[in-house]
């Protein structure tokens, strides 16, 4: 144990340095390593230290322990060691506030509900429209939201909004929709991808898709997000039609909301969801609205022929002997399928109980897959399938064998584009040649599921293990697959709403350009 | 208008949506985003949904941003604040002897000596213990005092005025460094520097700024930070600013004594904390009782618990135990020598000082672990948590950025960002001292708490 006391001349560091550096040093038990002060150095004395006269402008380093040598050269090591470059000082906003600081347009918030509000509000009070894809947000903190978005001028769209596509810009599940002229106002996620995927189908594009959340035209919230959006859409130079797909109405919020697009300079389609009118007829009357042909809706099938699609052999809701079971990813799908099928046991996996704790189905297909195990093996099932960004990018991939091994039969209603990142064509096909009847339209889709259920199992090709050998027997099936007909094809006028038995009748050559599934 | 090209997407929560929109090639920027603090999610609905509070939270932070505080005099407690005999303030919120911590003690055994209310150490503590003596903290009497933040009748202090709004706020003249009775010492060289301080510093000082006339510390403390100061743990420019300012007058005041007082402030890198703290309390005040404000007014330690003060819910104190600083030691000091947190110099924090400033001054960026780079980090970060950037108090290294003003608790509660407080560290024992100075993480509770009452 021995002192070492010495002191540098005129050598400066600050006292945080000083600190450090002598802090833990080895072989000193007691380390004073500080500017020469009359406070330090009596401090020095005051530990025993032998302390020589010195200037506040000197270093004084007074050390005690088994080997002051060693310790004062590792104190000069970190004294003349050079600081380490600086780090990325860049770090991420933590609030919708703070991003909010940055030049931006939208914020798009998918939180968990319950935290929701905040983030929604930093937008609304930074002036920002805001696209609420969380669910489970209470009822009073959508419409404080919507209050104060009204205040400030500014669009929320949700809470629980599935799908939106501003300026060309796909947001949540969005699909992949030529530019054109519909916007669209939309209570309903997927009810909007059904009908933007149908126009696009059809050769017609969107401007706009502003969701509003299924709750807005309640009598607590009072249309105020569908009323805000339609004047939007009125304003914007690119909208020649506007369709609003509405959830059922309370009854002052529907007149108050027919008010407001009646006064509109841009004409309105609207789509009541749960009345006669399904989205399928709905993407009809908008082609019809704006001159443009109505096509047959694509199919693709090994299960013969789709003109049962048509929906005329459903019966009298009592059916068949078949369960005819739904398993489906989108709330507004899913019921249309109910409404149209007319009988069946239908399941929304995209319900909040579902999701409580995982992935939405459109993204994580694990909850289908187990209930497609599950159906009784001569079950008709109907399920869709959604594709687009935000989407599982390769649903096919898990449902195929799913399909194949199922013993039931199985119709999917698959709304997509040909441009979504996952190809409508070739999802279509991967579920054919698994044994699955394939439908752009839902509506058609669950008619053809009902109209299927309806009539006694017949020992199909499809089902059974080793599906995938079923794609050859159907390759030659009438109608089996026709897609995009291209905007403007002469005689397509001809399949109006609800376009029965033609499409069956009118195989690969009525349209040039069209291509048949088979390759 | 979003309707008109391709939208700038803010995107909060769900990472592949984010992603999907980068494969569209939209430009984004991304919230990190994480759950409240636990147990928060409720009361912070009710928070963000009272109508009140984003007008109210602009009023307060738009009064703590826009004072102007300049120091108006130095005068004895006695005379300005309501000190009867046998009463002393403290930092912090309120305490009884019986939970003070040793610096406390240490502190108020020195003030009963330094009054002659007891004449010995053991009768001061008898008196302390047994009650008859009255502690109220400082903040309730518009003052503010470092570390133990003991105030007594016969002390001078700085007395600061807030020329916009008309508030005035009080703090002790710094002692200086090392064994001295903020940190709970009180030897005789304690007790006779206060007497000094008592007799020739104080008075001095008070005719030599009735000279000079008010000194606008705010152009100070902005000057200051931009010369490498927090104005919390390092005060070496601003000490410097003021003694330039103040030293003709004091020759002109006191000849006599001059020389001295020049060099007992030229000797203490810390004499201008006392004055930011004074400055940064009147500026904070001027924000106070907003109804419906989620503003941080104050922050303060008692050496046991942590404390804050909201604008919306007035006087009332919301605390946690007091953490235990992490910094650098003197000597041979070492972590189980220091005190849990103590005093009321937090007050610069929550003007957006201090930690919060702690990107202006690099001299003293080993605190936060060593580098500039954590320094700017910290400052950053404080961002997140507050209302306003500061419009006088800038940051050269951030492109003059102004100060992360005004805390939220709110905002404390969404993010989990606790403030960043730059500290003293006292030592545990009565009569220690200072033993080093660093870093202390606030109680998450103090702000939980506050959110809680605010959500009624």
């Amino acid at each position: 144990m021995g002192d070492a006391v010495f002191v540098r001349r005129g050598v400066y560091h600050d006292s945080v340095t000083l600190m450090r550096a002598g802090a833990g040093l080895p072989g000193a038990e007691v380390a004073v390593v500080a500017m020469a002060t009359q406070l330090n150095l009596g401090l020095a004395r005051d530990l025993g230290f032998d302390v020589p006269a010195a200037d506040p402008g000197d270093l004084l380093v007074a050390l005690r322990g088994d080997d002051v040598a060693g310790a004062a050269e590792e104190l000069d090591r970190r004294l003349t060691e050079r600081a380490p470059p600086g780090r990325e000082s860049e770090q991420p906003p933590r609030t919708t506030r703070s991003a909010a600081r940055s030049p931006a347009d939208l914020v798009l918030v998918s939180v968990p509900g319950e935290h929701a509000f905040a983030e929604a509000l930093d937008a609304v009070e930074a002036g920002l429209p805001v696209m609420i894809f969380s669910d489970g947000v209470p009822v009073e903190q959508e419409r404080l939201l919507k209050e104060r978005a009204d205040e400030r001028g500014v669009l929320v769209m949700g809470p629980d909004c599935g799908t939106a596509v501003i300026g060309g810009v796909g947001l949540g599940f969005a699909n992949v929709l030529r530019p054109g002229p519909v916007g669209v106002v939309a209570a309903s996620g997927t009810g909007a991808q059904q009908v933007t995927c149908l126009l696009d189908l059809a050769g017609v594009g969107v401007s706009h898709v502003l969701g509003v959340g299924g709750r807005d035209l309640s009598a607590e919230i009072g249309g105020r997000s569908t009323v805000r959006a339609l004047r939007m859409l009125d304003d914007d130079p690119a909208t020649e039609l506007i369709v609003l797909i509405s959830k059922p109405p309370s009854p002052e919020v529907a007149a108050a909301v027919r008010e407001v697009a009646g006064a509109l300079r841009t004409p309105v389609v609207t789509a009541v969801l749960g009345g006669d009118a399904d989205l399928t007829s709905a993407a009809e009357e908008a082609l019809r609205a704006l001159g443009v042909p109505v096509p047959d809706w694509p199919s693709w099938t090994a299960l013969g022929d789709v003109a049962d699609s048509s929906g005329d052999g459903i019966g009298d809701g009592t059916g068949g002997g078949r369960a005819l079971v739904g398993v489906y990813s989108g709330g507004t799908l899913c019921a249309e399928a109910a409404a149209v099928a007319g009988r069946g046991e239908f399941t929304d996996y995209g319900d909040d109980v579902y999701t409580r704790a995982r992935a939405h189905p459109m993204i994580d297909p694990t909850l289908r897959l187990e209930a497609l195990r599950k159906v009784p093996p001569d079950a008709v099932v109907l399920m869709d399938v959604v594709l687009g960004h935000g989407a599982d990018p390769d649903p096919a991939a898990a449902l195929a064998p799913a399909i194949a091994a199922s013993p039931a039969t199985v119709v999917v209603a698959l709304v997509g584009t040909e441009g979504d990142p996952q190809g409508l064509r070739r999802q279509a096909e991967t579920l054919r040649a698994a044994g699955a009847a394939v439908f752009a339209s839902n509506a058609r889709a669950a008619r053809f599921a009902a109209t299927t259920a309806s009539r006694p199992p017949s020992p199909a090709p499809d089902s059974g293990p080793g599906a995938p050998g079923v794609a050859a027997p159907a390759l030659g099936a009438p109608g089996a697959a026709r897609l995009d007909p291209g905007p403007g094809i002469p005689g397509a006028a001809a399949h109006g709403s609800g376009s029965g038995p033609g499409s069956g009748s009118a195989p690969g050559g009525v349209w040039p350009g069209s291509v048949t599934e088979v390759s | 208008m979003v309707l008109d090209g391709p939208p700038r997407v803010i995107t909060v929560g769900a990472e592949p949506l984010a992603e999907a929109l980068r494969e569209q090639a939209a430009d984004t920027v991304t919230v990190a985003w994480r759950p409240p603090m636990a147990g928060t999610a409720e009361a912070l609905g009710r928070v963000l949904a009272d109508p009140r509070r984003r007008a109210a939270n602009e009023l307060a932070v738009r009064r703590m941003t826009g004072a102007r505080p300049y120091l108006a005099g130095v005068r004895r407690a006695s005379e300005l604040l309501r000190l009867p005999r046998g009463m002393f303030l403290h930092a912090g919120p309120p305490i009884t002897w019986r939970r003070a911590s040793g610096p406390l003690r240490g502190a108020l055994i020195g003030a009963m000596l330094l009054e002659r209310y007891a004449p010995d150490e053991r009768a001061a503590e008898q008196a302390l213990a047994s009650g008859d003596v009255l502690l109220e903290p400082c903040h309730g009497h518009g003052a503010v005092g470092p570390m133990a933040g003991v105030v007594s009748p016969s002390m001078w202090l700085f007395e600061v005025r807030d020329d916009e709004h008309g508030g005035v706020a009080y703090c002790s003249l710094n002692e200086g460094l090392g064994k001295v009775l903020r940190y709970g010492a009180y030897g005789p060289e304690v007790l006779e520097r206060l007497r000094w301080m008592d007799t020739v510093l104080g008075p001095v000082l008070s005719a030599a700024v009735e000279l000079a006339g008010p000194i606008d510390l705010r152009a100070m403390i902005a000057q200051a930070l931009q010369m490498g100061d927090e104005l919390h743990n390092r005060n070496r420019a601003a000490t410097s600013l003021l003694l330039r300012e103040l030293a003709p007058a004091v020759v002109d005041a006191a000849p006599a004594n001059a020389s001295d007082v020049l060099r007992f402030i030229a000797g203490n890198d810390h004499f201008f904390l006392n004055a930011a703290m004074a400055a940064a309390k009147v500026s904070t005040d001027a924000a106070r009782d907003v109804p419906g404000s989620s503003l941080v007014v104050a922050m303060a330690r008692n050496g046991t618990d942590f404390g804050v003060q909201v604008s919306g819910l007035g006087s009332r104190w919301f605390t946690g135990p007091a953490g235990v600083p992490d910094g650098l030691f003197l000597g041979a000091y070492g972590p189980g020598d220091a005190n849990p947190d103590i005093g009321d110099s937090t007050i610069t924090e929550t003007s957006g000082l201090g930690g919060f400033a702690m990107a202006a001054a690099p001299a003293i960026v080993r605190f936060v672990g060593g580098e500039v780079a954590d320094a700017v980090a910290a400052t950053r970060s404080m961002y997140e948590i507050t209302l306003a950037e500061h419009p006088a108090y800038q940051i050269p290294a951030l492109g003059f950025r102004g100060t992360p003003v005004g805390i939220d608790v709110a905002l404390v509660a969404r993010t989990g960002l606790l403030p960043v407080v730059n500290t003293g560290i006292a030592g545990r024992v009565a009569g220690t001292g200072q033993v080093g100075a660093g870093l202390v993480s606030p109680p998450a509770e103090a702000f939980t708490s506050a959110l809680a009452a605010l959500a009624g």
